[in-house]
């Protein structure tokens, strides 16, 4: 198959790298999550004990 | 204890990959076959080699798990596991997109990675529900190892079959054959490689370090609750 | 260790002997399946890769069954728990699992590969027989050791049933190419073998990697 035009290439190409960052970003996401859960139980932790 | 080394190892990743991106778009030139579409492939490949490092790495952890009876190599085996699978995840939907764009189909037997990723996928997918239905943490930790273990040493075998069943008349469609790599575009897949290796083993750091703060907290609020 | 080994596989022969509840299953199973794949195909005879891919996928769903009662008898009598307290190497055990899987195998195939000669294969059997035994051999053995690891694996969870299927037929899929690639010069019309030798040598190494690892691992199994 003769090689894809740039505008048609480009597509798949950026949906490839999308495909890359998204998995960056919603990993971190979820991270970031996590430790919002911790800091939250340690506030709590912090106020049971005052 | 994790976290050690985590900030300047993201600021290393990050750099990495901003400069391998760089390198792809201005710098590497357009495959004399494939044109544009070739530039997947630094991203692709990466990913893979990566993630098959990660699941070896996986059972590398597992022997030390199981040898020293330490639970925080289990840790470790676990986050390296789950953080390829991932990778593995977008290895096959990157793939895709790729055999779709050069050659026309979603799917290509024909790519020895490609298919050892998927059987190596879907067996690493086993690897949650296997762990997480023991429910003793000990046992849970140990099964856990013997998989990891199992599981890593298949990966390696599982790609030699896999190459070796390739048919002889089909050549391979997707990868490049390092020898024909012109310099500028080995340049770009190496900075590539070391950028996706350096993210991986940040993340890896950062789950790592969250699980651990985690297991730490819990531990804080039992302690609370008895002695309340 | 090995009389342990050998006492335990004599147990084990002698309860599916009595209650006959793996092998005739597995036999009936594969006999089933070829049924079905004349009927799913739509072919009276198959030859070359058609038929390798047949008996051979056919051999590892049913390995399947064996595999996930491999343990059963301990299950229901509690017998772990006895072998667990006597000081016994769980190697023995390994072994002894893997011996009675690999007998299981052989048993099945003795009804089941000719079953599939008469039904489905038209070139028949003869054209290269003692290839055919080697490479069922070398496969029995691979799939006897990561049955017997998979098995133990999958022992204490809940979702056993699924969990084997699930676990066992990925591991096995360089056995079945090894298998499966050897196999299908030696049922084509004009039958003999091609390329043996590498895939042997690829079933050899599976073999061994895997029986090391499982002999390593199984230690840390069934412990409690």
């Amino acid at each position: 198959m003769p090689a894809l035009p740039l505008d048609e290439a480009g597509k798949y190409v950026a949906a490839a790298y999308v495909v890359f960052v998204a998995l960056i970003l919603i990993y971190v996401a979820i991270i970031g999550a996590k430790i919002a859960r911790i800091e939250r139980q340690i506030t709590e932790l912090v106020e049971d004990d005052e | 204890m994790y976290s050690k080394g985590l900030a300047p190892l993201a600021a290393a990743a990050a750099v990495t990959i901003t400069t391998a991106l760089a390198l792809v778009f201005f710098y590497a030139p357009n495959d004399a076959d494939q044109g544009f579409v070739q530039k997947i492939f630094y991203i692709h490949v990466p990913m893979a080699i990566v993630a098959l490092c990660g699941f070896v790495a996986g059972g590398i952890f597992g022997i030390r798990h199981l040898r020293s009876g330490d639970r925080s190599w289990d840790m470790r085996s676990y986050v390296a596991i789950h953080l390829s699978i991932i990778l593995g995840l977008a290895v096959l939907i990157t793939g895709s997109i790729w055999a779709k764009a050069s050659w026309g189909h979603w799917w290509l037997w024909d790519e020895p990675v490609l298919v050892s990723f998927l059987v190596v996928f879907l067996l690493y997918c086993v690897y949650y529900p296997l762990r997480f239905s023991i429910e003793d943490p000990d046992r849970q930790a140990r099964y856990s190892s013997v998989f990891a273990i199992t599981a890593g040493a298949f990966v390696p075998l599982n790609f030699i079959a896999v190459r070796l069943a390739e048919k002889y008349t089909h050549p391979r469609v997707l990868s490049q054959t390092g020898g024909s790599m012109p310099g500028e575009m080995r340049l770009t897949f190496l900075v590539a490689l070391v950028g996706v290796a350096l993210l991986f083993v940040a993340l890896w750091k950062l789950e790592l370090t969250a699980k651990h703060a985690s297991m730490q907290l819990k531990k804080l609020r039992n302690r609370a609750r008895v002695a309340a | 260790m090995i009389r342990t080994a050998r006492a335990i596989l004599r147990k084990d022969l002698l309860i599916e002997l009595r209650t006959k509840e793996s092998v005739p299953a597995m036999v009936l199973f594969s006999i089933t399946v070829y049924v079905l794949f004349h009927f799913g195909l739509d072919r009276d005879s198959l030859d070359g890769e058609l038929a390798s891919g047949v008996l051979w996928v056919t051999m590892l769903l049913a390995a399947v069954i064996g595999v996930t009662r491999l343990f059963a008898a301990e299950r229901e009598q509690g017998g772990i728990d006895g072998l667990l307290l006597a000081p016994v190497d769980r190697t023995s055990l390994f072994v002894a699992k893997a011996a009675a899987l690999f007998l299981f195998l052989t048993a099945v195939e003795l009804v089941a590969v000719p079953a599939f000669a008469l039904l489905l294969l038209g070139p028949g059997l003869g054209g290269a027989f003692p290839e055919l035994l080697a490479i069922l051999a070398l496969g029995n053995l691979g799939v006897a050791a990561v049955g017997a690891l998979v098995a133990a694996l999958a022992a204490e969870t809940r979702a056993r049933e699924l969990i084997v299927p699930l676990l066992l037929l990925p591991l096995l899929v360089p056995l079945l190419i090894a298998c499966a690639q050897a196999t299908e010069p030696l049922m084509r019309q004009d039958a003999g073998p091609e390329d043996l030798g590498r895939w042997l040598s690829v079933l050899t190494l599976y073999d061994v990697v895997f029986v090391l690892l499982s002999v390593a691992v199984f230690d840390f199994l069934l412990e409690d």
